[in-house]
């Protein structure tokens, strides 16, 4: 119990807790989707606290994980050009391409900015006429509407000189891949919060019901954690199988129409790839006719870039909750935030950092 | 990625069309796009995303989180902003040494 007194909430902490030891009669095995609520598991030792036979395993939340060996690589084709100038948030800096990370690429003189905003692209187009701004769009569903604002404002103030490198993968199919595999053995889900404070939840009930799985949209911070948990055991003792909303007050079941509507208007569902685990169908968006124009991989002629994943590297079963971090013999070895070889290593949303910078150095007794 | 930070809007403002307005967290003021929440007013709380506002919440709610947020060294996101969008400024945020 050594993190809870840390909790700021200790003792609504310790009165789920105890519910769930009441409630729990046999082994469960729980997913969190998101990459932030595996970072606050991790940080403030959730796992540890829950009875043992309940086991968390960590889904495939970190959009900059998933994003596909090749993209990288085509992003630092298009970063290293002359004439561009290459955007993005801060997290995709580290990551690394087959051959080394945008940093580097920056460092070897290309023009790549960190951006808060999409939004800023736009600033930095109609001061650089000259130049082609290209940002690289990436993100669940939370950042859609963000990336989706910079396409529509582009052809909208008729700014020719922007486009967007886009690998933007959503929440619902990558949680059916998960329940569609044979060695899945999650059995309830902690539904990702600010994905549905934009897509709501209805999306998530087709999927409870088709599986029979509960899933409940929690929030991130380590109560909300512990409610999620609570509610998903409870459902599973009762052998009900529904969607529960932890995280009222950010998320309804609508989630933000204005929002919705102009990602839909920029963007289509279509197949994506996601590093680690290969191609979804129907896993991703994709920039629909009438914006192809702004098609960074078509502008700049990417398309024959195609990369393999190095072999030792098991992230994409990490991302799939298949194994755990420590399973990997590269892990705090040859592997480091310091050295990452695989994407789940560089964001500190990614389950292999996020064990590492908590000193989840060995293998833990729970779920051996 | 998903994170949202919750912060207080303090000014409303019309950018070419284009509602935005400015955000406070803690000591930091940031530009925010408010298109997504079309009901928000001057004085209310919002969680941000990637410079978008994404949903309304309460006060408290917003305070709480932010507190955590700082917990866990998640708000390095905010410092990385718009310095780098001036021409030849330098960019602060990505040239963190390597290791
Ligand atoms: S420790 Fe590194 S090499 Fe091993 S799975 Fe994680 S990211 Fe890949």
């Amino acid at each position: 119990m050594k993190y809870l007194d840390e909790y700021r909430d200790a003792d609504l902490a310790r009165r789920l807790l105890k519910e769930i030891q009441q409630v729990q009669r046999r082994p469960w095995v729980l997913m969190e989707v998101c990459g932030g609520q595996t970072h606050s598991i991790v940080k403030y030792g959730v796992d540890d606290l829950l009875p043992r036979d309940i086991e968390l395993v960590h889904g495939p939340g970190c959009p900059v994980c998933v994003t596909p060996l090749e993209l990288i690589d085509k992003a630092h084709a298009i970063a290293a050009r002359r004439d561009v100038i290459f955007c993005s948030f801060g997290d995709m800096l580290r990551v690394p391409g087959s051959e080394c990370d945008l940093l580097t690429v920056k460092s070897r003189g290309a023009d790549v900015r960190v951006v808060y905003s999409p939004l800023d692209c736009l600033k930095l187009a109609r001061k650089h006429p000259e130049k082609q701004v290209v940002f690289f769009a990436i993100g669940f569903e939370t950042t859609a509407p963000a990336n989706a604002m910079l396409v529509w404002r582009a052809k909208q103030e008729g700014i020719r000189n922007v486009s967007v490198l886009v690998s933007h993968v959503l929440v619902p199919p990558a949680i059916e891949a998960i329940l569609d595999s044979p060695w899945n053995r999650v059995q309830g889900f902690l539904g990702p919060g600010h994905v549905c404070a934009i897509m709501g939840y209805r999306e998530y009930e087709e999927i409870s019901a088709r599986y029979k799985v509960p899933i409940v949209i929690t929030g991130f911070e380590p109560v909300d954690l512990l409610e999620g948990v609570l509610m998903t055991i409870r459902q599973l003792e009762e052998g009900q199988a529904r969607v529960e909303n932890q995280y009222v007050r950010a998320v309804t079941r609508e989630g933000n129409q204005a929002a919705q509507e102009l990602v839909a208007k920029v963007f289509e569902v279509g197949e994506r790839k996601w590093r680690g685990v290969g191609p979804i169908p129907n896993s991703g968006y994709r920039l629909r006719e009438e914006f192809s124009g702004f098609d960074a991989e078509r502008r700049f002629d990417v398309a024959a870039i195609d990369t393999q994943e190095p072999s030792v590297c098991i992230s994409g079963e990490v991302l799939r909750g298949v194994r755990k971090p420590h399973d990997c013999p590269a892990f705090g070895n040859d592997c480091t935030p310091e050295h990452p070889l695989g994407a789940t290593m560089v964001s500190s949303e990614g389950a292999c950092a996020a064990y590492y910078l908590y000193g989840r150095r060995q293998k833990t007794t729970v779920g051996g | 990625m998903c994170l949202g930070i919750p912060g207080q809007v303090v000014l409303l403002e019309n950018a070419g069309g284009l509602r935005m307005g400015k955000v406070r967290f803690g000591g930091i003021v940031r530009d925010a796009c408010l298109e997504y929440v079309p009901e928000v007013a001057e004085g209310d709380y919002v969680i941000v995303h990637a410079g978008f506002a994404i949903s309304r919440v309460d006060e408290q709610e917003a305070a709480r989180t932010y507190q955590l947020l700082e917990e866990m060294g998640q708000l390095a996101e905010l410092d990385q902003a718009d310095v780098d969008v001036e021409p030849g400024g330098n960019d602060s945020a990505g040239s963190k040494p390597d290791g």
